[in-house]
């Protein structure tokens, strides 16, 4: 089961604010599988290495050639807000 | 209470690599802002990185220069944290399985030789920057085209045992990076950077103390400026019986002092794990023979080769092989020259300070070694005297004009002609019967006014020694 | 006869012989588009002005004598988390509701090159996470064959606009059966194919190590041609595999006598519909007796499947979703008063439910007192699963399961019973976990609705999947019911 501090904390982590509903719905969910993950307590897994590599390539590389970059314009097209050619932010105080 | 200081250092360099780490953008400094940029480094969706070849090929050249166990296997992994400068929210690095592990560095202190391990190196991403306007303005700015520059992170073991050994670590770490010829290692511009943990414990005390990271100290000078500030900060603190706090502090270059950075609610959790879109880099043990073999000569070899081969000091060659275009610049110079530490004299007596007063780079320096070499035979020779030169080199160095052209303009050639010098000499010693009756009775002291006469008689011109040895001879 | 009722390679013989244009075939495609779309609501975005120029473009190519290839001039839809360059590409999510990207994903530029024309950007689970098209920010599809009932998902606007004969074929993408789930529920062939087979580059991420990219058809043939056009090697994909595949469709018409299949019980269990599983065990005899061998095995380790796919699913995602934060594209919250709220509120609002869940759950097991217990044990099941699989696949050539336990749900009756929500990823996610490739094939009907046979082999072995769903499609002919519109 998880706590609702828990998932607040996690929340926060992850930069989400949840409604009521959504923290409802989500703590079914997530009680849900943590109770399948339970399942993996009946397994001996101190031997077994971890699978991240699916398909076992390795190596894959590229050589240091420059290509050409995007266009500026092109590649803030998208952005909510821009100034002077930058990506517009809230202040920081660093 | 006699305390015992502990540091280790967190190096950042960025790799001088053609291209960004996993795109194929420019890796360049001070470009127009988000021009070197493409959806890899600006972390659109759907975009995918490939690596470069050429970062895990500078990686393992600074492994193998820094003494490193090079891994066989090693992965990517993501470090996940929300910035505005970090386009993917999550930086592409290394965790668990660095490239490099278990090296070392050795530094003098005292005049006694320590090694410094060094815990990893491995590869990772840059960010972007962001850029503040005035206090006025309510905003930021974030120019992409540092994000994805390569870099490597040098991790230290704890075995710094004071600030000025910490700015030792660093000074020679940098010279070995710069001799790789793999990062630019301007902490200025931020190529290299550094961070420092330091902690305090009671002398014979096994256990470390509560320690504070350091930020933002963006010069040697900074580096053990801020350290030797924070060492104190913890003992004045221990020694009125309170507590370190573990936290993050930013040094404050103007006002001298570190401040601690806002602490955030929570821990930092970066949520470390294989990045999915990359595969293993597994490397075979021939290429890095192969990178090995073409390692350059390393300070510390260039330094006893240079004591070996040009016979100059140890001293001497420990300073001019701090730095490869220094070190370059006097072999260059001292090559094939007769008088190799009258060279080492020059290169780092009014080489160095032209630079330090200039504020300038060896490459934006006006003279070329083989001219500076000329300038010292003509002092060598008598045709000059080393004020003259002296006077010659700040003029090279502003026109770029060749020394004997300088000494022809300035009118500072000496007379070394010895029988003009022999009538100046005699002209004096017949006007100033009375000084040479003095030296003559044991007045050694008069002899300085006579030489003196004699080159005001030559209006400066005339080759002392010369005088010297002249007037000894006509008077003894 | 209606042109847009025809399959892929009826239409490509047509144009080839000159009695269409491709222009005439996009008319019937559009006018079908314009009759059934107000019902279905497959798509997002159609890109009308597009699909005319390219149609024009390819007709001029045809009359000069070029010869052209089989997707030449074939109006195909393509599903909005794969990025078309000047085109909207919107995950169905608010945060993406604006976005247009600045580059095109890898499969859409070979398609493009062979001349498919894009009719329409179609509806999706928001972010591709579900399988019923129910958290799509903007519309919800309806299932061509009832439209009270979902299509499936994530890619069930893809799968229905096949169905409904608004494309020729779909693409979509597959992380955890959400080409195969919906293929099987609105009555078409659904194909993913082994890890790595077709460029990543330019899919919106869900789930990095279990992604691909696949494709829906209307029979096995066009499903073999459209394959040969999508696999191939990407440098921009390191996770590509640089290898021939050969061609598919070599393996049509082949004699599947001496075949082995096995049926892992563990896909037959309870919570599988029994008419369901009736049907797959009668399809599985029509391929006993076309000479395939057909053994029950166990694979004991496929239970685990559920909990390693949600757990390593969605830490991938929760990493994968973060770019969307407000800053350089997508949805920015109009109100925050310093960063921590500009983040804070666009992901709010940005997200859906189902997406903050996962992107919640990833978190949470990529957490550092989660990740050895959560994130890393499932990793370890996830070599067991694929071990267990390969050792499967040393003794037979196939496997065949249920694709789905059940036919389609209606609308807005399954999305709060989680069990069942669940329950039925079970038969699609392992061969995401391990990579492999497979296919759904309609396989019947049950109270009227399709149900699809799941059809798996070996990494790289495509070829004997199509081997046995072409035998069974010639002597069954699913595909050829319609549904009434």
């Amino acid at each position: 089961m998880i706590e609702k501090k828990e998932l607040l904390n996690i929340a926060s982590l992850a930069k989400l604010k949840l409604s009521e509903e959504d923290e409802e719905k989500i703590t079914k969910k997530f009680n849900l599988v943590l109770n399948y993950a339970r399942m993996f307590d009946e397994l001996d897994l101190e031997n077994v290495e971890p699978l991240v590599n699916i398909n076992n390539l390795s190596n894959v590389m590229r050589e240091d050639e420059p290509m050409e970059s995007y266009d500026r314009e092109t590649l803030l097209a998208n952005a909510p807000e821009k100034l002077y050619g930058c990506i517009k932010v809230s202040k920081i105080i660093e | 209470m006699n305390y015992e200081t502990i540091i280790g250092l967190e190096v950042h360099a960025e790799l001088s690599t053609k291209t960004k780490a996993f795109c194929s953008c420019k890796n360049e400094f001070g470009g127009e802002v988000n021009t070197n940029c493409c959806p890899i480094c600006m972390g659109y969706p759907g975009a995918l990185p490939v690596l470069n070849k050429k970062v895990v090929e500078y990686a393992v050249r600074a492994g193998l220069a820094l003494n490193c166990h090079i891994s066989l296997f090693s992965k990517t992994d993501r470090k996940n944290y929300f910035y505005p400068d970090l386009p993917k929210a999550y930086q592409i690095s290394q965790f668990d399985l660095p490239l490099c592990r278990d090296g070392r560095i050795k530094i003098e202190i005292d005049g006694q030789d320590k090694h410094i391990g060094i815990t990893r190196i491995h590869i990772e991403e840059d960010a972007g920057k962001l850029l503040h306007g005035t206090e006025s303005e309510d905003y930021s700015l974030v120019d992409f085209n540092r994000s994805g520059v390569p870099l490597i992170e040098i991790v230290s073991e704890p075995d710094l045992r004071s600030p000025l050994e910490a700015r030792l670590y660093l000074e020679k770490l940098k010279g070995i990076l710069e001799y790789l010829e793999i990062s630019d290692c301007k902490m200025q511009e931020g190529s290299l950077r550094c961070d420092a943990n330091i902690s305090i414990r009671p002398v014979g005390q096994k256990s470390f103390g509560i320690k504070t990271e350091i930020k933002n100290m963006n010069s040697m000078k900074a580096l053990q400026r801020a350290l030797e500030y924070e060492e104190e900060r913890h003992r004045r603190i221990l020694s009125q019986g309170g507590t370190i706090i573990q936290e993050t502090r930013r040094w404050d270059e103007a006002k001298g002092i570190t401040v601690s950075m806002r602490t955030k609610e929570q821990a930092d959790d970066y949520r470390n794990f294989p990045e999915p879109d990359l595969v293993p880099i597994v490397l075979d043990k021939e290429w890095i023979e192969s990178i090995r073999k073409d390692l350059p000569e390393l300070p510390d070899d260039k330094r006893k080769r240079f004591v070996k081969e040009f016979g100059i000091p140890e001293y001497d060659a420990s300073i001019l092989t701090l730095t490869k275009e220094l070190s370059n610049f006097f072999e260059e110079c001292a090559k094939g020259h007769k008088n190799p530490k009258a060279v080492s004299n020059w290169v780092m007596g009014e080489v160095l300070r032209i630079m330090k007063e200039e504020d300038i780079e060896l490459k934006d320096l006006n003279i070329k070694p083989q001219s500076l070499g000329r300038l010292i035979d003509l002092v060598d020779e008598g045709v000059l005297s080393s004020t003259g030169a002296k006077q010659v080199f700040e003029e090279m160095y502003k026109t770029g004009e060749e020394p004997e052209v300088l000494v022809d303009r300035l009118g500072l050639k000496q007379i070394s002609d010895e029988d003009a010098i022999a009538e100046l000499v005699k002209k004096v010693v017949d006007e100033n019967q009375k000084t040479v009756e003095d030296y003559k009775r044991g007045k050694t002291n008069a002899l300085g006014y006579l030489v003196g006469q004699c080159m005001k008689a030559s209006k400066g011109k005339a080759n002392p020694q010369l005088i010297n040895k002249m007037l000894r001879d006509l008077l003894s | 006869m209606d042109l847009f009722s025809l399959t892929l390679h009826e239409i490509r013989d047509m144009m080839r012989n000159g009695e269409i244009s491709s222009k005439e075939v996009l008319d019937s495609v559009y006018g079908r588009i314009e009759a059934v779309e107000d019902k279905i609501e497959a798509y997002l975005t159609l890109t009308k002005d597009y699909a005319y120029e390219a149609a024009e473009s390819i007709d001029k190519r045809r009359l000069k004598g070029e010869k052209l290839g089989d997707l030449a001039g074939i109006p195909m839809a393509v599903k909005d988390n794969i990025s078309t360059k000047g085109i909207k590409t919107t995950c169905a999510s608010k945060m993406l509701e604006n976005y247009i990207p600045p580059f095109d994903a890898h499969v859409f530029e070979k398609l493009k090159e062979a001349g498919a024309i894009l009719v329409g950007k179609t509806n999706l689970d928001e972010f591709a996470m579900g399988c019923s098209t129910e958290t799509s920010a903007f519309k919800i599809t309806k299932n061509p064959w009832d439209l009270e009932r979902v299509p499936g998902g994530s890619s069930g606007g893809s799968a229905a606009a096949v169905a409904a004969d608004e494309a020729y074929f779909a693409i979509g993408s597959d992380t955890g059966g959400s080409m195969r789930q919906p293929a099987s529920l609105c009555g078409v062939i659904g194909f993913k194919p082994t890890y790595g087979a077709i460029s990543r580059y330019g899919l919106v991420a869900f789930a990095s190590s279990f992604d691909q990219i696949g494709t829906f058809a209307k029979d096995v043939e066009d499903c073999a041609i459209i394959l040969n056009y999508l696999y191939g090697y990407d440098e921009k994909d390191t996770t590509s595999l640089p290898i021939e595949f050969g061609d598919f469709k070599e393996a049509l018409n082949k004699d599947i006598k001496g075949m082995k299949i096995g049926l892992p019980k563990e896909y037959y269990d309870k919570g599988i519909d029994g008419e369901v599983k009736e049907m797959i065990l009668d399809g599985v005899k029509v391929l006993e007796r076309l000479g395939a061998h057909v053994e029950e095995i166990s694979l004991p380790y496929a239970k685990y499947a559920v909990p390693v796919y949600y757990i390593i699913s969605s830490s991938e995602a929760s990493s994968n979703l973060a770019r969307f934060d407000g800053v350089r594209y997508g949805y920015r919250a109009k109100e925050y008063k310093d960063l921590e709220e500009l983040y804070v509120n666009s992901r709010s609002q940005g997200f859906g439910s189902e997406v903050k869940f996962r992107i919640m759950l990833g978190t949470y097991s990529l957490s550092s007192k989660c990740y050895d217990t959560h994130y890393n044990r499932a990793l370890k099941v996830r070599r067991l699963i694929k071990q267990e699989l390969e050792e499967a696949f040393v003794k037979y050539d196939i496997l065949i399961t249920p694709t789905y336990p059940t036919i389609a749900s209606k609308i807005g009756e399954k999305s709060e019973d989680l069990v069942a929500m669940y329950m039925s990823d079970i038969c699609t996610v392992t061969a995401n976990i391990a990579g492999i490739p497979a296919m759904s094939i309609p396989c019947g009907f049950s109270k009227g609705l399709p149900v699809g046979m799941q059809i798996m082999s070996k990494a790289m072995g495509e070829a004997d999947i199509i081997k046995a769903a072409h035998a069974f499609e010639k002597n069954t002919n699913y595909y050829k019911n319609k549904p009434t519109l």
